[in-house]
């Protein structure tokens, strides 16, 4: 009887919390206690342990254990890596192919390669001297696209600096990528950061900061005023794994979870944060092993796996918004290029380690052979629409060059909503300067608005 | 109302009149560790008044967030001897977020708000006044009240402007500044300072708590000196009233800065290169400042760390004697 009872109040107490029924767990135990002293022949021992069934502590749910047993990091496998497709491009389980048709597909595939091009149009101009700095995204741009993909146009995207092929599936124009690299008249940023840093409120992409991880804890403070919305809108924060030591990731995992956050984590895991590999980077399982520690639900897919990324994804979306909690994706995936054009890769890695990945697992080959084992895509239609992206980049790409810098005046602006006395008085300074000095001074190149600035 | 009622009322009325505020840290929801926010989440819900992990970047960067998102956020530090955590998100992100972003987003409804300066046995880690590393931003607002009714005034300011701010609540006024404060709805405009006893001698120039010690210090220097001393009270750290400082050391040709915060780059610095620039020949005597000496704030050795008022006095003296 009284092994019994324990059992039942152990089991009871270690459900009804999991289900979160405090009331009933008290009320059981209240009945188990009348039972008990109905039939108990139990001396007072086990009345008094009867509170030390679980422990009372706030602070964890757990229960006791007279083993001295420390929980080793290698406890488990990992986190298992979640795909579709093969490298061949074959679906592997018939119903985890989200068969989204032909017109989204090709979509997805005409994204991720105009982006390519994009990107290898601008790394060479950044060499020639024409942009001052440029970022590719070769090889994760199944992590950008199939992402994006899941998501709704409303939904607000922070990202790190490698995520392009996101601002490519919402439609940002050639015209404004340029734009922005080029810090012409034209850019949504008024020429006033470094290239590759996007933002664009239309098409809802926080600007691009430098400092690494600062987004995270604010996707989840833009979460938060979703949820209070109730628009039904999510957030989606991208980062890499080295972004993912810094102090403000814990920050961020730890307050989506306590505040409960319509928000996912998007860990793009390209196994490099410049020169450091993962291995000096974490020892723990990765991102995705530290996601249930916070309270948050994770999964690790194959980033490659364009199609693997959007089932994940979508259905991160919808636990996310459905039942206001964050969720974690980490992505794995290789970063193919230099970490920029400031970075030569072959420093710290070996060519034949770059050219496996990039021959043998390319998320763009293995979306053009799942399209072409569906009849979708063929080589006349790769060789037409290769050429087709090439004229459109170069076309964006020599109209942006062309474009003069904006008025040199806008570096006073927006530092306050409006012009404060003393930056007027700054300004007025600098144009006085100008008036004496003007000669040595690359005026020429910057655009000259009629009146004054504001 | 004290001090202390004083920003809770603010804080009320924000959260009335905007359904967008929400108010979080460490320790708000039972009321705070100053009673600042006492009652607000009983009235207005626990979704808009609620406690956060013990993070500063997490509580700062949430705020940004938040304002990013169109709420208007108060994110509460508790000390701002602890704001240094959050130190990257405020000077690299909320202070450039619109300036970066070309006006595509921006974090303006933010206002961060922290209890700071001498309480009488803080030492290092209760007692600090970091305006200065803040002030050197440009893109923050910095904000420091002296009393009540100047709290409630601006706090209110701060949480409506739409540049992101750094409220500042000289924590030993709380509970002993009591003033008659109005309960409507009222703002002090930001970047204003004011001039609290007029003078003709004599400019002192004070925030916070220190703007007391100053107005102790006008009536010493008339007693003793018979010295007229203008009082101002800057309120706005960044960017501040040039004009009502300049116009009133153009009138006495003579300044006294204080402040808690130690010497060397503290706010008084700047204020008096730009004095020095722009008053040059107006001035009978080189600018003093009297100031926390250049160590952390000590513990029992307070009395002679704190810029008092016969440091104060003295300073006046010097000045006028020169």
């Amino acid at each position: 009887m009284i092994r019994g009872e324990m059992f039942l109040r152990h089991f009871v107490s270690c459900n009804a919390k999991r289900l979160g029924l405090r009331e009933e767990v008290t009320r059981i135990e209240r009945n188990i206690g009348s039972l008990k002293s109905l039939f108990s022949t139990t001396s007072s021992q086990y009345e008094d342990s009867a509170s030390e069934e679980r422990p009372e502590f706030p602070g964890s749910r757990a229960g006791w254990t007279d083993k001295l047993e420390f929980v080793k990091p290698d406890l488990y496998d990992g986190i298992p890596v979640y795909r579709v497709i093969d490298r061949k491009g074959n679906v592997l389980r018939p119903d985890q192919d989200p068969n989204l048709g032909e017109e989204v597909v090709v979509k997805m595939y005409k994204s991720m390669t105009l982006l390519n091009t994009m990107d290898r149009i601008m790394y060479e101009s950044q060499r020639q001297g024409r942009i001052s700095f440029y970022m590719t995204n070769y090889g994760e741009e199944g992590t950008h696209v199939g992402s994006a993909a899941a998501l709704n146009p409303d939904d607000l995207v922070y990202g790190q600096y490698r995520e392009a092929g996101i601002l490519m599936w919402r439609g940002f124009p050639l015209d404004r990528f340029m734009n922005q690299c080029y810090g012409n008249d034209e850019d949504l940023g008024k020429a006033r950061q470094m290239p590759v840093h996007y933002g664009t409120s239309a098409l809802n992409f926080v600007t691009i900061s430098s400092p690494l991880g600062t987004q995270m804890p604010q996707a989840v403070g833009s979460a938060y005023a979703f949820k209070r919305d109730q628009t039904r809108r999510c957030v989606i924060c991208y980062f890499g794994e080295g972004a993912a030591s810094e102090g403000d990731a814990h920050a961020a995992f730890n307050f989506s979870a306590t505040l409960e956050c319509p928000l996912i984590f998007f860990c793009r895991n390209n196994g490099y944060a410049i020169s450091t590999p993962t291995s000096e980077q974490y020892r723990g399982d990765g991102i995705a092993g530290r996601g249930p520690a916070y309270g948050i639900s994770s999964i690790r897919v194959d980033g490659n796996d364009t199609l693997a990324v959007y089932n994940a994804t979508k259905a991160a979306r919808e636990m996310a918004v459905n039942e206001n909690r964050p969720v974690l994706i980490e992505a794995m995936t290789y970063r193919i290029g230099h970490h920029s054009t400031s970075d030569d890769s072959s420093a710290y890695r070996s060519v034949d380690e770059v050219r496996f990945w990039d021959s043998t697992d390319h998320p763009i080959s293995r979306l053009r052979l799942y399209m072409t084992h569906r009849g979708w895509w063929d080589e006349a239609k790769e060789a037409n629409w290769k050429g087709k992206s090439k004229t459109k980049v170069l076309e964006s790409f020599a109209k942006a060059e062309k474009r003069k810098k904006p008025d040199w005046r806008y570096m006073f602006t927006d530092v306050y909503e409006k012009l404060t006395p003393g930056l007027e008085a700054q300004l007025a300074e600098m144009e006085s300067h100008l008036t004496k000095y003007g000669d040595h001074y690359p005026l020429k190149h910057f655009a000259k608005r009629e009146g004054p600035i504001e | 109302m004290n001090f202390y009622q004083a920003v809770n009322n603010a804080m009320d009325i924000a959260l009335a009149s905007d359904p967008t505020c929400v108010l979080f840290g460490e320790d708000v929801a039972f009321g705070g560790v100053f009673r600042c926010s006492l009652g607000l989440q009983d009235k207005h819900g626990k979704d808009r008044v609620f406690n956060t992990p013990l993070c500063e970047q997490g509580i700062v960067g949430l705020g940004i967030g938040l304002a990013v998102a169109g709420s208007t956020a108060i994110a509460e530090i508790q000390f701002a001897d602890y704001i240094y955590p959050a130190f990257d998100q405020l000077v690299n992100e909320a202070s450039k977020f619109r300036y970066r972003s070309g006006n595509e987003f921006n974090c303006g409804k933010l206002t961060v708000r922290a209890p700071c300066s001498a309480v009488g046995h803080g030492a290092l880690y209760h007692s600090q006044s970091p305006e200065a590393y803040f002030a050197h931003t440009p893109g923050l607002r910095v904000v420091i009240p002296r009393g009540a009714i100047t709290a409630k005034g601006l706090l209110l300011s701060c949480i409506r402007s739409n540049d992101p701010c750094i409220f500042f609540e000289p924590k030993v006024l709380y509970r002993s500044a009591v003033e008659q404060v109005p309960t409507k709805d009222y703002e002090i405009p930001l970047g204003k300072a004011e001039i609290l006893v007029e003078g003709d001698n004599v400019t002192l120039i004070g925030w916070g708590t220190q703007v007391h010690v100053l107005r102790e210090v006008a009536q010493l220097a008339q007693d003793r000196l018979n010295v007229s001393c203008e009082v101002i009270d800057l309120m706005s750290i960044q960017p501040w009233d040039y004009e009502t400082v300049i116009n009133s050391v153009k009138k006495t040709g003579r300044v006294v800065i204080a402040h808690e915060a130690p010497l060397t780059c503290g706010f008084g610095a700047e204020l008096a290169a730009t004095v020095q620039k722009e008053c040059f020949l107006h001035l009978e005597a080189p600018i003093q400042r009297v100031t926390g000496f250049d160590t952390p704030f000590p513990h029992v050795q307070e009395p002679f760390y704190l810029p008092d008022k016969w440091r104060c006095l003295e300073g006046v003296r010097t000045v006028v004697e020169f």
